[in-house]
């Protein structure tokens, strides 16, 4: 027998779980995956990026037109095609974030049942990839907002800082439904029904003021509504109200806060809960 | 455990117990759940691992073998963290790394490069680790001049190179093997043994999980049996290969779900079918280069007129490689008939031309003279294993001679033979 290298004690061995293997390792994990698989999406094919900004530019134009020429409402307010077109941004990115991180942690099953690394990191590599998505059709956005004359102000430095809820959000969803999916495999279809609900019951396409008096109080719990308005008012219409002044009372942020919260937590917890059976479930 | 006694362990195992719990109906929808919202899900128990406990001693080279379904994998798997267990406690010294199939988590639509990199920090290394070992990979795997080639355009004994390499070069201290020698050419197979070989003598520490006890024993230290998720045995190589035999072909040595044919209209059966070696004594196969000795005894109910019986070897699939002198051979003596309760014991002793792996052998009995006219017969009626180190393309190894000629003497003689 050669040198034995120095005993190192037994330890008990780790299991599998959400987490484990150290954070450095978290870290790396996700980043890899996530920039890996942007790679092959956006260096797979020919036209690349082209695609994934395709997507939200021909939903722009769709609505655009729809908005401005058909039921004229657009027409009102000020900058309403930049508006649109950052808000579709946002909403493509939690919507594909979401909907790739349903099946993820399923897809990943030649990799879960064979090797021991943090669960957690399937779905947050997805958002990450999403992430950097977004970085791009922002600043495509930006260019666009920039040629059709808004003009340029310091407090689109911010927008970043706004983005930050918006992928908090997107987390909390992304975990629920990777674990849940799971064990409920029609969880992808109730959920592309519902990213519909959410496009369409959140001040995406229209600003907040023409949600009728009788329905404000959804606004109190809609995490997009804050976010949406905050990005006008930085963007492009520093004159529209704010999301505290528009619901009367501090709950306009408050709570869609807590709802932020109370999603990333139910989440975590239903993710770790079920990431040491994954393997077995598949 | 013998070879482990001097040595601290590096695995520890106690007590391991593992059930897989299997809806019987399963509700795997929202909208069943919703419709059915207070029925309880009826689970079946199924006890992969029941009470498993083992120590493997620092560069120990365990073997894990077992029939399939005995709990390998799952012992395997709960080793590698992919499954908790119920109950029980694993305990490792040192880094440990998993090779439960090989290429895991390679992306075909990845460059070579991106494939090892990814892997390496699936397997636990730092991505600068992962870059470090990078060129050692790359050649050992002697891809070199492909680095930047997308992995599906690699043919598939590129991605096996490669997928081995990642695991050659994985260096951790314990390493968890599950039968990657299966897969791959001969060739292949020859430099995976060199490198479990080297492994050995660098005193890493290996648990090997694999059904072919030749390698079982040609690598091992030790080795444990696994049956119905309990350790049947546990030993050297050799007793754990023995016992594994005696299990896999138990009850006078015939193969367990050995299939009869349909009842004879005429009352003879063959009763027992078995290998013995030179002195007669039963055996479950012989090494690769001595001659097979089988036997079979048949015993008569009724009176049979010209009976006839036949071995036939075929290989693990099915296909018939040899059988005795057709039609059949003659077993009724002068008088051409077996009479009623009259024992026979028929034995055949032939060549052994056959590579290492196992062989079944099919039995027949027919009557009047006619091959075709079946008593009984029984396919298969029992398995023959041939050890040995040897491979070879194919069943069969035959004598070749080979000549090579080069150079100008070549030339020159080829064109003798047109002139």
């Amino acid at each position: 027998m050669s040198v034995q290298t120095p005993a190192a004690p037994l330890e008990e061995i780790p299991g599998p779980s959400a987490f484990g293997g150290g954070r450095r390792r978290f870290v790396d994990l996700v980043w890899l995956l996530a920039t890996t698989d942007f790679k092959v999406n956006y260096f797979g094919t020919a036209l690349g990026y082209v695609w994934s900004l395709m997507r939200p530019l021909m939903l722009f134009g769709v609505l655009y037109l729809v908005f401005t020429s058909v039921f004229r409402f657009g027409d009102d307010i000020p900058n309403y095609a930049a508006l649109l077109l950052v808000n579709i941004m946002l909403y493509s990115f939690f919507a594909e974030s979401t909907i790739r991180a349903v099946g993820s942690v399923v897809n990943s099953e030649n990799i879960v049942r064979k090797m021991q690394f943090p669960r957690l990191v399937i779905p947050l590599s997805v958002v990450l990839t999403n992430v950097f998505n977004l970085c791009l059709n922002l600043t495509a956005a930006l260019i666009f907002m920039l040629a059709t004359g808004v003009e340029p102000r310091l407090t689109w430095l911010a927008l970043p800082l706004l983005v930050l809820p918006l992928i908090a959000l997107t987390c909390g969803v992304a975990l629920l439904l990777s674990a849940l999916f799971v064990r409920f495999r029609d969880v992808g279809q109730v959920w592309g029904v519902l990213t519909l609900v959410i496009f369409y019951g959140s001040p995406f396409l229209y600003p907040v003021e023409l949600v009728p008096a009788s329905l404000r109080f959804l606004l109190l719990i809609n995490p997009f509504a804050p976010l949406l308005e905050a990005v006008r008012r930085l963007l492009v219409d520093p004159a529209a109200p704010s999301i505290v002044e528009r619901a009367g009372s501090v709950f306009g942020i408050i709570g869609p806060s807590l709802v932020v919260v109370a999603v990333c937590a139910v989440g975590y917890v239903v993710f770790t809960r079920a990431a040491p059976r994954v393997a077995e479930e598949l | 455990m013998s070879a482990s006694g001097d040595r601290s362990p590096a695995i520890e195992v106690e007590d391991l117990h593992k059930a897989f719990e299997l809806p019987s109906q399963r509700l795997n929808t929202l909208k069943e759940r919703a419709l059915r919202p207070l029925r309880p899900i009826d689970y079946t128990q199924l006890h992969a691992l029941r009470g498993v406990s083992f120590a493997v001693g620092r560069g120990e080279f365990m073997g894990v073998a077992g029939r399939n379904g005995s709990g390998k994998t799952t012992l395997l798997k709960l080793l590698a963290s992919v499954y908790r267990p119920n109950r029980g406690r694993i305990r490792v010294a040192g880094s440990l790394a998993p090779f439960i199939e090989l290429g895991v988590g390679f992306n075909p639509a990845l460059t070579a490069r991106d494939n090892v990199l990814l892997n390496g920090v699936m397997m636990g290394l730092t991505p600068r680790e992962a870059r470090r070992r990078f060129d050692e990979v790359i050649d050992f795997a002697e891809l070199q001049d492909f680095v930047e080639l997308k992995l599906k355009n690699f043919s598939s004994g590129m991605s096996m190179r490669l997928a081995f390499a990642v695991m050659v070069q994985a260096d951790a201290d314990v390493m968890l093997i599950d039968e990657v020698l299966a897969v791959g050419d001969a060739s292949f197979a020859q430099k995976c043994t060199a490198t479990f070989g080297r492994m050995r003598s660098e005193g890493r520490t290996v648990v090997f999980v694999t059904h072919d006890m030749e390698s079982m024993r040609s690598l091992c230290d030790s080795a444990i049996l696994l049956e119905n998720g309990a350790i049947d045995t546990a030993g050297t190589p050799d007793e754990v290969a023995e016992r594994y035999f005696d299990l896999n072909f138990t009850g006078g040595l015939t193969a367990p779900g050995s299939a009869r044919g349909e009842e004879s209209s005429a009352g003879a059966r063959i009763t027992d079918v078995w290998l013995e070696d030179a002195t007669g004594r039963r055996v479950r196969g012989f090494a690769h280069d001595s001659r097979i000795r089988l036997a079979a005894l048949v015993e008569a109910e009724d009176e049979i007129e010209g009976p006839g019986f036949g071995f036939q070897i075929r290989s693990p699939e099915g296909a018939p490689l040899v059988g005795t002198p057709a039609p059949a051979l003659r077993i009724g003596g002068r008088s051409d008939r077996l009479a009623a309760g009259e024992q026979v014991i028929v034995r055949a002793t032939i060549a052994n031309p056959f590579t290492p792996g196992n062989y079944l052998v099919n039995c027949s009995l027919s009557q009047r003279g006619n091959a075709f006219d079946v008593v009984d017969q029984r396919n298969p009626a029992t398995e023959i294993v041939i050890w040995g180190l040897r491979r070879a393309a194919g069943y069969v190894e035959l004598d070749w001679d080979l000549d090579v000629e080069r150079g100008p003497a070549a030339t020159a003689s080829r064109e003798a033979a047109v002139e």
